[in-house]
């Protein structure tokens, strides 16, 4: 289940390419392709390993309050689909 | 703006690069979309192609599609397979399965990071070698088995649509079923061999709709290489990206090193450059003057009137080009029956875009030049034995022939 408030990381099997739109993750265990839609996402996915919480990432990413629950529930999605996990 | 629209700007890299490594062919598919045959004493050596899959790496490009030709017959092929995968860059390749003896299966079945597609356009012997050539079925089903007996996950089966093989769809998902496959269904696009054979093999305005319905029915789970999205204009939009990926998100490498803005563009018009330029491939990709200007904002053009533009996009570019129609009008197999109309508007003036580039075994060796051809050209009788029968070898005979312009 996603805690944001556990520690988290960017998948060790998961590679971030930055696009103009935000960035692409590839997962080379499942080989899917997912999108980072805003570069904000971008900043928060990359962060999670610098910060104590899901919660802590996104505050250090400068997202806006009002769009903490839909960075949230991208988040989830992330963590549903392996593009982050929790940190060990 | 929605993540489709940034598509059409570009990206830093291609997200769905198709590779071809040689124009060496042991098939000569009347439909071969890059006129294959003949190896070119030009292809990339080994060193080039490895050096073209650092590029890849370097650029994040996590998967290419890996085609030809038939890749396989390349003797470095499984080498070059296995520098790539080293390299994070994972391989999909195609293939008619010549080279998937069992031996070749069990070391594909070992290989993580590949996915192997058997091309087949026929459910049955009789459709699939009209097309493909004698064997070519049998060449595939053994190539199944194999595959299968190694216990190699999930193999495509990769189908071309055409008139004569539209009513095999659940037969083809049949087979797909039988050796634990997955079935993907591509668009017939009139490039390179394929224009010749266009006008008798694209599928009729009632099979479009059947294929659509198909889809929309029991496509779950059928890859389509998003191919037929000018189809979306029946109504419901089917999975997938529908835009012309061409220059944006796609490309084509060719055996020698052109890259071409996609695998059904091999033409003049639509070569960015070459990975042996000195900028390398991704100078090719990130400036070069053709994908700059496929990437500006399309206009749409006579199709912009049209209230099903927003899903079919004016549909496909080379099937535009190769067909003689201009690139802002509507796709030759229009749903709304626009295609038709201009088809039928082309007068004996439309000169139709041939490439230069033909390794046909029936062309004239080492010619550059334009290979005549007759347009509708049905394969022979004596085509049971040579799907190229009845073509000339001799490039002298072959210049009486009726050009295509006049056709």
């Amino acid at each position: 289940m996603f805690d944001p408030a556990r520690p988290h990381r960017c998948s060790p099997k998961v590679a971030v390419r930055p696009e103009p739109f935000g960035a692409l993750v590839y997962h080379f265990g499942t080989r899917k392709l997912s999108f980072l839609k805003t570069p904000e996402l971008v900043t928060v996915v990359s962060g999670l390993e610098q910060h104590a919480s899901v919660h802590a990432a996104i505050d250090a990413a400068g997202v806006d309050e009002a769009q903490r629950p839909a960075y949230l529930r991208a988040l989830a999605g992330l963590a549903a689909n392996g593009t982050i996990e929790e940190r060990p | 703006m929605r993540l489709v629209d940034h598509f059409q700007y570009g990206l830093n890299s291609p997200i769905c690069l198709t590779w071809e490594l040689t124009y060496a062919c042991n098939l000569a598919c009347v439909h071969c979309l890059s006129s294959s045959g003949r190896r070119d004493p030009r292809e990339l050596s080994t060193a080039e192609a490895k050096s073209v899959i650092d590029e890849l790496q370097r650029m994040q490009v996590f998967y290419v599609n890996i085609g030809g030709g038939e890749p396989t017959v390349r003797s470095d092929f499984w080498e070059l397979l296995d520098y790539a995968v080293a390299h994070d860059v994972g391989v999909k390749f195609s293939t008619n399965g010549i080279k998937l003896d069992r031996a070749r299966a069990a070391q594909l079945a070992a290989t993580d990071y590949v996915d192997v597609q058997i091309s087949l356009d026929g459910a049955t012997a009789d459709v699939n070698d009209r097309v493909r050539g004698p064997g070519s079925y049998a060449t595939a089903m053994r190539a199944l088995e194999n595959l299968a007996e190694a216990g190699f996950g999930q193999p495509k089966i990769s189908v071309v649509m055409t008139r004569q093989n539209v009513d095999q769809l659940d037969d083809f998902t049949a087979i797909a079923d039988t050796y634990g496959a997955q079935l993907r269904i591509t668009r017939l696009r009139p490039s390179g061999r394929g224009a010749d054979v266009w006008d008798e093999l694209h599928p009729t305005a009632a099979q479009q709709r059947q294929l659509y319905d198909w889809l929309v029915a029991r496509g779950d789970g059928v890859l389509t290489g998003d191919s037929f999205f000018h189809l979306s204009a029946y109504g419901e939009a089917l999975p997938g990206l529908n835009l012309c990926g061409a220059g944006r998100v796609v490309c084509l490498i060719d055996p020698v090193g052109d890259v071409y803005a996609c695998p059904f563009a091999i033409h003049d018009d639509f070569l960015a450059g070459n990975v042996r330029s000195p900028g390398g491939f991704q100078e090719v990709w990130q400036s070069s003057e053709l994908f700059t200007e496929l990437r500006q904002p399309q206009t749409g053009g006579a199709c912009r009137s049209c209230g099903f533009y927003d899903s079919c996009q004016g549909g496909c570019m080379a099937a535009k080009f190769f067909t003689g129609l201009p690139l802002d009008g509507p796709d030759p197999e229009c749903v709304r029956g626009f295609g038709e109309q201009a088809l039928a508007a082309r007068d004996g003036s439309t000169v139709l875009p041939k490439s230069e580039v033909d390794h046909s075994r029936s062309a004239p060796r080492n010619s550059r030049g334009p290979v005549p051809v007759t347009i509708g050209r049905r394969p022979d009788k004596a085509c049971e034995t040579s799907p190229l029968a009845g073509m000339p070898d001799d490039a002298s005979d072959s210049r009486l022939r009726v050009p295509v312009a006049g056709a």
